[in-house]
């Protein structure tokens, strides 16, 4: 038994307090509690992921009481890499200053740093339980702190955060139901426990049927196409620090749910084979790929852009997903990873142009590239990554997904994985274009413009200087942390 | 007869079927989006309905051990699944009460509740 699981959880619930009541005293003081919050915690999972590389699985048991009756908290491999993430991107977005992340400084009281620690908590939380129901809970923790954060983008983010509260509570609710199946089949709610009873249950209908909730539930939260619709309109009306956060790594612990599910909960054959849900997602997702990306090119505004290209990029996961066999299980894995930092890079550098100029079209954006040479700099570093250039990050994901196409002999899914990059580049290097070669139009915005300052700098060129690291060392990643997940897969 | 006692047996699930087809389409039919919202309700409380009918049992006493009644698990009713539902009743009741703060906010910008108009004006104002 090691507490260190819920250690990473523990400062983000107990500094969401905090910031919250010395939020009400002073701002100043709820965004430096905030981040102490977020570093703990990501100690923690340094710490966590340390400890998972020497012994494996960590157990904790929450109170004391031990599996089946118990709630656990499990660390393992897949938890892990999915925990560091998550902080990681937390703090990123916490120490980017709200005058560019949230459009205005956030008045007094008003518990902005205490929801998004609350949201990083509940995704934490999902990823890191043992326990059925506590993952429902975590679920709805955090799908309520990212409504709430949602509408801080003005009246037209609460109508699409009111759309995503409805649809987001079909999802929960479909998996709550799912939840219910298993548990009046097995009589347990404790994931290893119901990993073992559900194994001579396989045949039985209502388990299909609590399967299809769950995966159903789950694709709309991971915003799947055709269950995307909910997510153009929230993440392009929610400011650019609630949008890094909810493209970055919100939508993706749907992913994970789905690939927990089909690993340590069921036998992998069982999703492959006995349902077809891998067959499922996987066409669904390769529709999902391109679709995302030819309506990103139609999108004038920057931030819809990338909205659309999240469609697009998440389903490259389930692309992944669908292929059912370990490089592509790698591939999907890899691009959580590698799309975390190369959405929340974009959605932040949005933030900052939006800051320095208040420009959101892409057309005004021509010769901002010479205005602010870091900043671009760093954009162009994560787009050429969308896109999939080396030695980026997103080129070896998608490596690995063309890899996986290859070795099921996909030969589809390769092709669409190749054109949607080449549809990637159309809309990334016509901005690129615009940026850097398009001569100004002389409006007062763009000639008034001049690089930002260091604290909305920071942040973006430490996301852009990651997908580099990422590249080079994405070996190591692969076979230390992912290697083991995908030895699941037969 | 089968038919018949299949039915005496089970109708109460048909019932939260039912309440779940209410509660999708008020979510996704109706274009008031206070109707939304109440769909939203009912499609939940079929949820609950759901697992307090699965822990039933008739003649089961309450889940306290009683000394006549001995240590038989069948003689009690299973409290888990109500314990969840009094769990999921709080994140259904949050929900509701952001929902209701979301939709105060809409009618103060909009002047209405209705999903067309609101689109409408949506557009007009982005051009």
């Amino acid at each position: 038994m090691s507490s260190v699981s819920i250690l990473i959880l523990a400062p983000l619930l107990l500094f969401c307090f905090i910031s919250t009541l010395v939020g009400i005293w002073r701002l100043r003081w709820a965004y430096a509690t905030a981040a102490i919050g977020m570093a703990l915690a990501l100690v923690a999972a340094g710490v966590g992921l340390s400890r998972v590389l020497v012994d494996g699985e960590l157990r904790y048991f929450l109170g004391g009481w031990p599996p089946p009756f118990g709630i656990e908290y499990v660390l393992d491999h897949l938890s892990v890499f999915m925990v560091i993430i998550i902080v990681f991107i937390g703090f990123i977005a916490v120490i980017y200053p709200p005058e560019a992340g949230l459009y205005h400084t956030p008045r007094r009281g008003i518990p902005v740093y205490g929801l998004l620690l609350l949201l990083v908590g509940g995704l934490v939380g999902v990823v890191i339980t043992g326990d059925l129901f506590n993952l429902f809970v975590f679920l709805e923790i955090y799908s309520l702190a990212s409504y709430a954060l949602i509408t801080l983008g003005g009246d037209r983010a609460v109508v699409a955060s009111f759309r995503y509260l409805i649809l987001g509570t079909i999802a929960g609710s479909f998996y709550l139901l799912g939840v219910g199946f298993i548990y009046f089949s097995t009589g347990t709610l404790n994931m290893a426990d119901a990993a073992g009873l559900l194994l001579p249950l396989y045949g039985s209908p209502t388990i299909m049927a609590a399967v299809t909730l769950i995966v159903v539930g789950m694709g709309i939260k991971l915003a799947l196409f055709p269950l995307h619709v909910w997510l153009p309109d929230a993440h392009s009306y929610a400011p650019p620090v609630v949008a890094a956060i909810l493209a970055a790594i919100q939508i993706e612990v749907a992913a994970y749910v789905i690939v927990r599910f089909m690993l340590t909960i069921f036998q992998p054959q069982y999703f492959i084979e006995t349902l077809p849900v891998t067959t499922i997602i996987g066409w669904v997702a390769a529709a999902g790929v391109i679709f995302g990306s030819v309506m990103a090119i139609a999108q004038k505004d920057f931030k819809r852009m990338l909205a659309y290209s999240t469609v697009a990029q998440v389903a490259y996961v389930g692309l992944g997903i669908g292929l059912a066999n370990p490089l592509g299980l790698i591939g999907a894995l890899l691009h959580i990873l590698n799309h975390a930092f190369m959405k929340s890079c974009l959605f932040l550098v949005a933030g900052g142009i939006r800051h320095q100029t208040g420009l959101h079209a892409i057309p005004q954006f021509a010769g901002l590239g010479r205005k602010m040479p870091l900043m671009m700099g760093a954009f162009t570093v994560a787009a050429l990554s969308m896109v999939g250039i080396p030695p980026t990050a997103g080129f070896f994901s998608k490596w690995y997904l063309v890899l996986g196409g290859i070795e099921a002999n996909n030969w589809v899914f390769v092709a669409v994985i190749l054109a949607s990059s080449l549809l990637t580049a159309v809309y990334f290097f016509r901005m690129i274009e615009k940026l850097f070669t398009t001569p100004p139009e002389s409006s007062p915005e763009v000639e008034q413009a001049k690089e930002p300052s260091s604290r909305i700098l920071t942040p973006i060129i430490t996301l852009a200087a990651g997908i580099i690291v990422l590249g080079l060392i994405n070996a190591l990643i692969v076979s230390y942390i992912l290697q083991p997940v995908a030895a699941l897969l037969p | 007869m089968v038919v018949i006692d299949l039915f005496l047996s089970r109708y109460v699930y048909l019932m939260i079927v039912v309440l779940l087809a209410i509660g999708i389409y008020g979510m996704l039919g109706k274009r008031n989006l206070l109707k939304k919202l109440i769909g939203m309700n009912i499609f939940q409380t079929a949820i609950f309905l759901f697992f307090i009918e699965g822990a039933t049992k008739t003649g089961g006493s309450v889940p306290v051990i009683d000394e006549t009644l001995g240590m038989d698990a069948a003689k009690y009713i299973n409290p888990l699944p109500h314990v969840l539902i009094l769990t999921g009743i709080v994140v259904g009741l949050s929900l509701t009460g952001v929902a209701l703060a979301f939709l105060l906010r809409i009618y103060h910008a909009y002047k209405t509740l209705d999903d067309k108009a609101i689109m409408a004006n949506m557009k007009e104002s982005s051009e």
